[in-house]
């Protein structure tokens, strides 16, 4: 326990779903041109989450024609309207850069099978 | 020094992140108060108008007799720190008075006053921001010395006040106009824009700004 924890958990985001590396994500974000606000949508695949507590943040790729996209969210920020979980992926590690080399069908992740609870 | 002061003593809790109009905003947490007034310093009896604030909880058995002898004047327990602040306005403060955090708000520029985390001995590129000798080119072993000190024969002698290796930190410091984010009176936590001097659970003192005022606030 922290002394801040208190404090922190006042911005701290609950309502947004779990994922991790490897998962296709919507992230609606809200954007403010001027003095209009509209919703941004990004998809693509998680590729990294770093940091911990109100200090997460997540790093999204994906390919925009032909070129690489990759964004970095704030896990907490408010500018995040909502994100849907697309795809969850199969994947071996916790940062997927190595996607950052590969191209076309050999960046394509693995959708994960849930496993049977028997 | 004829400005009107708010003050406030506090510990430092450290530093966290808020969001402020979608923006991260870096703050320093201060456990501010409540603080009593234990004297009041009046032009007629002491030359200058000051108010003497106190904070922090103390064993009684620790305070000798001339300060408890101050406390008892002032008809409040003992506290461990006193300090004091010359303000115009100190004839409207009132012995025994608490002072919270609710003396300031958001938006309000402040000064703040801590002790810094001692470095120890420190060498000059860490203490003064001397850029050191270079990695290569026939340098051995010199990479983060001073360089020369002085000229020769004349003057023949060190200037003083040369910048060299030393004790750094652990001194007095006060980091002027910076911006109170929020204030929590119900906590009594002051949420200050930026960093603070001093190492967490440090005594900080709060003050008004010396030298800004709030925008669109009059002076």
């Amino acid at each position: 326990m922290n002394t801040l924890d208190a404090l922190d958990a006042q911005s701290q985001r609950t309502d947004l779903p779990d994922f991790r590396a490897g998962d296709t994500l919507k992230v609606h974000a809200r954007v403010v041109e001027g003095n209009r606000s509209r919703v941004q949508v990004f998809q693509g695949v998680v590729i990294a989450r770093q940091g911990s507590g109100l200090r997460e943040t997540f790093k999204i790729r994906k390919i925009s024609f032909g070129v690489g996209v990759e964004r970095t969210y704030p896990f907490n920020s408010p500018a995040i309207d909502k994100i849907e979980v697309i795809t969850r992926g199969d994947v071996r590690r916790a940062k997927l850069y190595y996607l950052r080399e590969l191209r076309g069908k050999k960046a394509k992740i693995k959708e994960l099978r849930e496993k049977q609870t028997v | 020094m004829d400005r009107q002061v708010k003050g406030i003593l506090g510990a430092k809790l450290g530093m966290t992140q808020v969001w402020d109009n979608n923006k991260v905003v870096p703050v320093t947490v201060v456990q501010a108060g409540p603080c009593v007034v234990t004297q009041v310093r009046t032009d007629e009896k002491d030359g200058y108008a000051a108010v003497q604030l106190a904070y922090g909880a103390i064993d009684p058995r620790k305070v000798n007799k001339p300060e408890s002898g101050q406390f008892a004047k002032a008809g409040v327990s003992p506290r461990r720190h006193v300090v004091e602040l010359r303000t115009v306005d100190a004839s409207e403060y009132e012995l025994g008075q608490e002072v919270t955090v609710e003396a300031f708000a958001a938006g309000q520029p402040i000064d703040v006053t801590g002790k810094t985390k001692g470095k120890g001995y420190a060498g000059v590129m860490k203490r003064h921001g001397f850029h050191g000798l270079r990695a290569s080119h026939g340098v051995e072993r010199k990479h983060r010395s001073p360089g020369s000190i002085g000229a020769c024969a004349t003057p023949g002698r060190v200037f003083k006040g040369v910048k060299m290796a030393g004790r750094m930190g652990g001194k007095r410091f006060t980091v002027q106009n910076l911006v109170i984010q929020a204030v929590d009176t119900e906590r009594n936590l002051i949420l200050v824009r930026g960093a603070v001097p001093g190492p967490k659970g440090a005594l900080i003192l709060v003050r008004t700004a010396a030298k800004k005022t709030a925008k669109g606030g009059a002076k």
